[in-house]
């Protein structure tokens, strides 16, 4: 993958943050004390965020003992990894079912989402964008409107409770997204003049799709795999209607062991790392296309 | 004509299943739920129920307990929207111009969309905890080890809806406001440089060059935003789940109510619930995707 597909994949406006202004530009209308207040500014701002940063790493290693009101905001007197280990065995069955759950999910609506986009963007047919209209309104509507019925639609369909029914959710409501940011992405790097010729040449639509558009589509894939896999792995609405404790995901494991009267809040820090790491390494590791998503989820690419 | 369905016809065969799936699971599913809530099913039991018309909707209008969880609704949102535009503006004039570290701000200041938000709501329901003075807890011990014991309070608990509000509109100001940021950066970043260099020419001002000539340029992203902030917290669930748990009048929202009397079984009232709120976001998402879609065609 070239760096210039790279580019393209994160949309237009993706890349368009990246782009730093030249170096005139800064000096105007910038005197010294403006740049410090600046700087200021922005440091204040990084403390706001990484205020609960700081706060779940040092209570996630604190004895009981240690979590005291005064001694709140000071490091572990005594560094234990208890904390850990029993937000580990709590949540250990929940990772692995939430894994098995966000990957397929994300593999088949971002599938989905590719051939529609396609068709949307450059193999239109009337009414299209009413079409598209109709898919996209899918992606706003607050999802307690469906659940009730929904629910009874897996119970009379009889499909497993759990894994099943949420990866059977996810790909029906990710198809919106999904369809959205590959129409964008296509819409963006696949010149119209591409596909005329190759239908002049007697191209039908699926050789198009294989031959011409599936080899330039792994950056497109790319930004919504990490879309899907983040959004179904911090979902929490279809988890607490659809599943239950013993079959449910991540987020439904963390409810349950921060819930309740007495918590130990040790515990749920470290629990709170736990199930973020999975996104968090996405995040760090693929940024860029994570921010392409979140562009798209913007409607305008 | 033969020719034409030749040519269309694969392309609509394409989105078929996905319409066919959408067709039920959204619009066929938001009808049934409509069906639901115009009965008088009000426990768990099956078989047929009773047609009484608009009379939930006319219960739920009349009942304290759906009007506070409306207020509430509208001051958290106005909180959030307000909080988080000012935050991700702010931030984003901050970075673009380009500061040295820029990476590092864009990349911290946006890291909390990738979390979960009950994952966040467990540290935000350590940082709010209530407690004050000697026995402080969370932030308010931290205002107490900074000198700021005056900004002490009871968070979420507080007697006011709008500090119990503006309690659950802060977290999830800290979670996106880095989105809007991104989103505003992308905007500037967008202008051409030529017309900040006229302007310079002409002998604008800094204030006068983003009064007049860039805020102008950002209004789609400000629509955008604002679209996408609103339904965001007309939807908003599992913070304020994970931070007061779901029995908490105070913070009660729609979106939690619903849940609360599906609970007790009434599901012709959670259905009536969900269709206010459904409701409540068509009016504003609607003509939203209208305008868009219709504005990329003509492009």
């Amino acid at each position: 993958m070239t760096a210039a597909e790279a580019e393209a994949a994160t949309g237009r406006a993706a890349a368009a943050i990246r782009q730093k202004p030249r170096r005139g530009a800064i000096a105007d209308g910038t005197t010294r004390t403006s740049r410090t207040v600046k700087y200021l500014l922005l440091l204040f701002f990084l403390l706001f965020v990484l205020t609960p940063v700081y706060v779940v790493l040092i209570t996630s290693f604190k004895t009981s003992s240690d979590t005291t009101a005064a001694a709140q905001w000071s490091l572990p007197e005594t560094w234990t990894l208890e904390p850990w280990r029993k937000a580990w065995d709590v949540l250990q069955p929940y990772m692995i079912r939430s894994l098995s759950l966000a990957i397929p999910a994300a593999i088949i609506s971002s599938m989905i989402g590719s051939a529609n986009g396609f068709v949307l963007a450059r193999w239109r047919f009337p009414g299209a964008n009413v079409v598209f209209a109709f898919i996209l309104f899918g992606m706003f509507i607050p999802y307690q409107a469906v659940m009730l019925p929904l629910r009874t639609t897996f119970n009379e369909l009889d499909v497993t409770r759990g894994v099943p029914t949420l990866i059977i959710a996810h790909v029906i409501y990710g198809l919106p997204i999904c369809t959205l940011i590959f129409r964008n992405y296509y819409a963006t790097i696949v010149p119209n003049e591409i596909i005329e010729s190759a239908r002049v040449d007697g191209a039908g639509l699926v050789q198009t799709y294989v031959r011409i558009i599936l080899p330039i589509s792994i950056s497109g894939f790319v930004v919504t795999l990490i879309w899907q896999f983040t959004s179904v792995w911090n979902d929490f609405l279809f988890a607490l209607f659809l599943t239950q404790q013993q079959n449910g995901p991540v987020t439904l494991g963390l409810a349950a062991l921060s819930g309740g009267q007495k918590v130990d809040y040790a515990a749920s820090m470290a629990g709170a790392l736990i199930t973020s790491f999975p996104t968090l390494l996405v995040y760090i590791l693929l940024g860029r296309w994570f921010i392409g998503g979140l562009m798209a989820g913007a409607l305008k690419g | 004509m033969h020719g034409r369905i030749r040519t269309w016809g694969p392309g609509a065969l394409v989105l078929l299943p996905t319409v066919l799936l959408l067709g039920y699971f959204v619009y066929g599913l938001i009808a049934w739920s409509f069906n639901t809530s115009l009965t008088d099913r009000h426990t768990a039991r099956r078989g047929p129920a009773d047609y009484v018309g608009f009379e939930n909707y006319v219960n739920l209008f009349g009942e304290d307990r759906f009007l506070n969880s409306l207020k509430n609704l509208g001051v958290l949102t106005v909180a959030f929207i307000v909080g988080t535009l000012i935050f991700g503006l702010l931030w984003a004039l901050l970075l673009e111009k380009g500061v040295t570290g820029e990476g590092i701000f864009r990349s911290i200041f946006l890291f909390p969309m990738a979390i979960s938000m009950i994952a966040s709501g467990v540290v935000w329901s350590w940082l709010l905890n209530p407690s004050q003075g000697d026995e402080a807890r969370g932030l308010n011990r931290l205002f107490s080890i900074v000198g700021l014991n005056f900004l002490e309070n009871a968070w979420w608990t507080a007697g006011s809806r709008w500090t119990t509000m503006l309690s659950i509109a802060l977290p999830a100001i800290w979670q996106l406001s880095g989105y809007i940021m991104a989103l505003f950066l992308a905007g500037f970043r967008g202008i051409p440089p030529e017309l900040r260099e006229a302007a310079r020419v002409d002998g604008a001002s800094e204030f006068k060059l983003y009064r007049h000539v860039l805020f102008p340029q950002l209004s789609p992203i400000a629509l955008s935003a604002l679209i996408i902030l609103g339904h965001m917290s007309l939807k908003l669930f599992d913070l304020i789940y994970a931070i007061t748990g779901p029995n908490q009048f105070r913070t009660e929202v729609p979106a939690i109510y619903m849940w609360n009397t599906l609970l007790s079984n009434d599901q012709a009232k959670a259905a009536g619930i969900a269709i206010v709120l459904l409701a409540v976001v068509a009016v504003l998402v609607i003509p939203y995707v209208a305008y868009t879609v219709r504005q990329e065609s003509n492009e």
